[in-house]
């Protein structure tokens, strides 16, 4: 179980949260109203104060590169810096390319070919390659068309229920939320309500 | 030797001088900043030759350290200065004072004890002139690579903030960038050794051999000097990077841009 207390940062409303081992959560909300800060805060890359533990485990005394593999964070633009795609993933070794529509020869591709949305869906493989066991997915189908977008679903659904890991999904569809989500959080400058 | 007069070095300075009128209407920012820097060399150097003069007759090593003191907070300052996005506060100013501090000091001390040798070890005569070279090549090194690591990590805070989420080490996300960062640094001394003798003749041999020197003699403490050198600006931009590097990140490994300077 993922949990989250008294979360607070500069700018953001506090925030608690949890995360049940299997469970996909929709976050929503108006642009600007700090969602992908509130992610930025879960994986500890800016600072804020407030309690979060993995299965009962403090982030505080887990090592900061420890805790990114386990929670991990998809941000809504990946950034790659090698020149192949095999190159960003560890021993160069790419897991469930065909379920995201990819060819096997995909992991040598240039990456300043990568379409936006080529991007979006390796850059889910590469998070996934951590084996995390808790999933941030900023808006991780903005950039898709509807057959990737149900590739990119079932994918992640399949994961979580293999692994038992918890996923929070930043989402502007209403109806994607309805879709794959038990729950759908509403975030507004006031914090968190639970809808749907 | 043949002693310069003040006409010796007015002709001299008419060049400058020279230089500045003719690039007035062209580039009207350098003229100025020709002169001042000109005025400042005429001005600096006189004071410092009565200094020396005075520091030589006296030869007490209080003196001699409180000179070593004020070349290198003066030489604190210009990194300072010379860094476009510095660190905030305290760090700005002693993030090169005290890696300029650690390898330049303890080289001269080296120098001064080891190498030369000389009755007592603080001779102004050597230990001045020695930890000026010094000092002004470790500046240069530890001034380019600060200024290329702040800068770098501003422009790249995307990608190295995206290794961060992958669970890398604060030390594997910068380390491309370490690498330029330290190169930066080296490169000067390393193309000055690699041009020494045959593209140019260094500055001091010229002027050992200016003053009467044997040339075998003069080249010899070149050498030397070309080395420590060569030590002090690589051992300086080494502490600079690691320091620098320990800095732009916490306790839990977040890029911290919000301790550079906006």
């Amino acid at each position: 179980m993922f949990e989250v207390d008294n979360l607070s940062r500069n700018g953001l409303p506090l925030v608690s949260l949890r995360l049940e081992p299997g469970e996909l959560v929709c976050l929503r909300g108006p642009s600007g109203c700090g969602k992908t800060q509130l992610l930025r805060s879960l994986v500890d890359l800016d600072c804020n104060q407030g309690q979060v533990r993995l299965q009962g485990e403090a982030r505080e005394s887990v090592p900061p590169t420890l805790w990114r593999k386990r929670v991990a964070l998809l941000p809504a633009e990946s950034r790659w810096w090698s020149a192949t795609v095999a190159e960003h993933f560890p021993e160069g070794d790419i897991e469930s390319l065909a379920e995201l529509g990819f060819d096997a020869d995909t992991a040598g591709w240039q990456v300043d070919r990568l379409s936006s949305g080529e991007k979006q869906r390796l850059a889910l493989l590469r998070v996934l390659a951590n084996h995390p066991d808790v999933l941030l997915l900023d808006e991780p189908t903005a950039n898709l068309d509807a057959e990737n977008i149900s590739r990119v679903e079932d994918l992640v659904r399949r994961y979580l229920d293999d692994t038992q890991a918890s996923c929070l999904w930043v989402s502007h569809d209403r109806s994607q939320c309805d879709r794959i989500a038990a729950r759908t959080l509403e975030m507004s400058s006031a914090g968190l309500q639970v809808s749907g | 030797m043949i002693e310069l007069s003040s006409v010796d070095l007015g002709l001299a300075a008419l060049l400058v001088v020279a230089l500045a009128l003719t690039s007035l209407r062209v580039y009207p920012g350098m003229a100025s900043q020709l002169l001042i820097a000109g005025l400042r060399t005429l001005i600096q150097l006189t004071l410092i030759g009565l200094v020396l003069k005075s520091l030589f007759e006296s030869a007490s090593l209080l003196w001699v350290a409180l000179l070593s003191l004020i070349m290198l907070a003066v030489a604190g300052r210009e990194v300072m200065a010379r860094q476009h996005r510095r660190f905030a506060g305290v760090w700005g100013y002693g993030l090169g004072v005290v890696s300029m501090f650690i390898s330049s000091f303890t080289i001269a001390l080296f120098a001064l004890f080891v190498v030369v040798g000389n009755e007592p070890w603080y001779q102004p005569q050597y230990a001045i002139p020695l930890l000026g070279m010094l000092l002004g090549n470790t500046m240069n090194g530890i001034a380019l690579a600060l200024d290329r690591l702040t800068q770098s990590a501003w422009e790249q805070r995307d990608v190295i903030e995206a290794r961060l989420m992958l669970g890398y080490s604060s030390q594997e996300a910068v380390s491309d960038i370490r690498q330029h960062v330290f190169r930066s640094g080296l490169i000067p001394i390393i193309n000055a050794m690699a041009a020494a003798g045959i593209v140019s003749l260094p500055g001091m041999m010229t002027g050992q051999i200016l003053a009467g020197a044997e040339p075998v003699e003069a080249v010899k403490y070149q050498i030397m000097i070309m080395f420590l050198i060569t030590g002090g600006a690589g051992f300086g931009t080494l502490a600079a990077v690691h320091l620098g590097v320990k800095r732009l990140f916490d306790d839990r490994e977040r890029l911290r841009l919000d301790r550079l300077k906006r």
